[in-house]
């Protein structure tokens, strides 16, 4: 008698046990596993793109890091930027523009040959022609005739363009330069796009 | 009635492309042209495939999915991807409308689901899923979301979804959150719906799978998802992989309330 009674309550204990909840840690831990299954390489996007940069682990949440880890992120990209090798800021506002227009390159139906573009109007304004364009970022219409052309304003937007992540850790604009999305040469056109004053970006 | 609605989806298509003066104006044709096939959004053709596909003998074993259960009881349609995801008890897991009919594929008709995971977009079994999909979906239309939130997997599905939609990585360093975590921001003239809000998951959530004017094809859920991740840079999710489930968790769950918009009409 006692028997039948013992054994069921027992097996209702085992059920009754409750789903352990993960903990915030273990989360983590499982969210990067699903980041690396949940992904197959395809073409020139391999598998390694899904493992994070310091960096970027550390902008990867709804509230940005505490404001000392946004420092030292900065100037640890501060020393990425490769200054102009030949000291020339400018290229061709033309080409600039062709580049700042195509959003073309780097996912898995791109060519690893294949010359990117900078996709500046999927988030910005630039010129006073294209009526496109998107609104992540902000508005850089004028770029070169509000803020002028000092040796300052030159050099920041370089190295901006370089790597934005230099003057803002978690910024949402790619690192051109850093992770060779665009060449040298073609951020010497984007900055003839920007500053110079025949560019429609200044030039009504 | 095949071909009407190609030419009106052919002519409209036409005054939206020529009609981007202003985002204002883009937002304006888009809803005029919504209008003008309200009765008739070409994602009905392959509704009716879907339906046609739903009653056919197919797959090693002849047989039909009459008898698929998509969580309202075998052969139930009507309502069913408005609760989707949800946990299945048979397969022990939290599925989304498109792994949910792999299962009934492999388990009724004996088709194999890897035809659809390693296919490709537009062919083949994956074509044979758009029209499913458009099939069930629109038997939701109408409906309010409503997922069950309270199974625990779902729970954990939605904290890894949440962990995956702020996930940087690839050489842009973007997250899902770079262009769907503000509200009225926009990619060039596209709106974006801020998918951290429940207005702006209801949006999005509510209005895809969706008819796209700009190719003239029918996205799943996971097409979509694929191409957001084509478009951060990433490696290729995996179809209906864990990190194509916890977000679409993450995203109903959010949605929770809103309008089911489905089969939606896209730019």
């Amino acid at each position: 008698m006692k028997m039948k009674l013992i054994v069921p309550l027992a097996l209702a204990a085992v059920f009754a046990v409750p789903v352990h909840a993960a903990s915030s840690d273990e989360l983590d831990m499982k969210a990067r596993e699903m980041m690396k299954d949940s992904f197959k390489e395809t073409g020139i996007a391999k598998k390694h793109r899904m493992l994070q940069l310091d960096f970027q682990e550390a902008c990867s949440q709804a509230k940005l890091p505490p404001t000392a880890v946004m420092k030292q992120i900065e100037a640890e990209q501060m020393k990425t930027i490769k200054w102009p090798s030949d000291g020339k800021y400018y290229g061709d506002w033309k080409e600039g523009e062709k580049i700042a227009i195509s959003g073309r390159g780097l996912t898995w139906r791109d060519k690893a040959d294949a010359e990117n573009g900078g996709g500046c109007y999927n988030c910005h304004q630039l010129s006073h022609n294209e009526i496109s364009y998107g609104t992540i970022g902000p508005s850089l219409l004028e770029y070169g005739k509000l803020r002028g052309n000092s040796d300052e304003m030159v050099k920041y937007t370089w190295g901006k363009l370089w790597n934005a992540k230099a003057y803002n850790a978690c910024s949402n604009m790619p690192r051109n330069g850093d992770a060779e999305i665009l060449t040298e040469q073609q951020i010497k056109h984007l900055m003839a796009y920007l500053f110079d004053p025949e560019s429609p970006v200044n030039k009504r | 009635m095949r071909n009407a609605l190609k030419l009106v989806a052919v002519a409209v298509a036409a005054v939206v492309v020529a009609g981007t003066a202003t985002a204002q104006s883009t937002a304006d044709d888009i809803a005029k042209y919504r209008e003008m096939i309200a009765d008739g959004n070409p994602a009905e053709l392959y509704e009716m495939q879907g339906e046609e596909l739903w009653r056919t003998l197919r797959g090693p074993k002849k047989a039909t999915l009459e008898k698929c259960d998509l969580g309202m009881g075998p052969g139930v349609v009507k309502g069913a991807s408005a609760r989707m995801p949800r946990y299945f008890k048979d397969t022990g897991m939290v599925q989304d409308l498109e792994s949910r009919l792999l299962t009934c594929m492999e388990t009724l008709q004996g088709i194999d689901p890897k035809l659809v995971i390693d296919g490709k977009f537009n062919s083949g079994e994956r074509k044979t899923m758009d029209a499913l999909v458009a099939y069930v979906v629109t038997h939701s239309k109408g409906d309010a979301i409503k997922v069950d939130m309270s199974n625990p997997k779902m729970k954990e599905l939605y904290a890894l979804g949440e962990r995956a939609f702020y996930y940087r990585a690839g050489p842009m360093d973007f997250s899902c959150a770079t262009c769907h975590g503000e509200d009225d921001k926009r990619i060039r003239l596209q709106d974006l719906p801020n998918l951290t809000t429940h207005k702006g998951a209801a949006a999005g959530w509510g209005s895809w799978p969706a008819y796209r004017v700009s190719n003239s094809q029918f996205w799943t859920m996971q097409h979509r998802l694929n191409d957001c991740f084509r478009q951060q840079r990433t490696a290729e999710p995996i179809y209906a992989s864990e990190v194509t489930i916890a977000l679409s968790v993450y995203m109903a769950a959010k949605a929770n309330g809103g309008e089911v918009m489905t089969p939606g009409l896209k730019r």
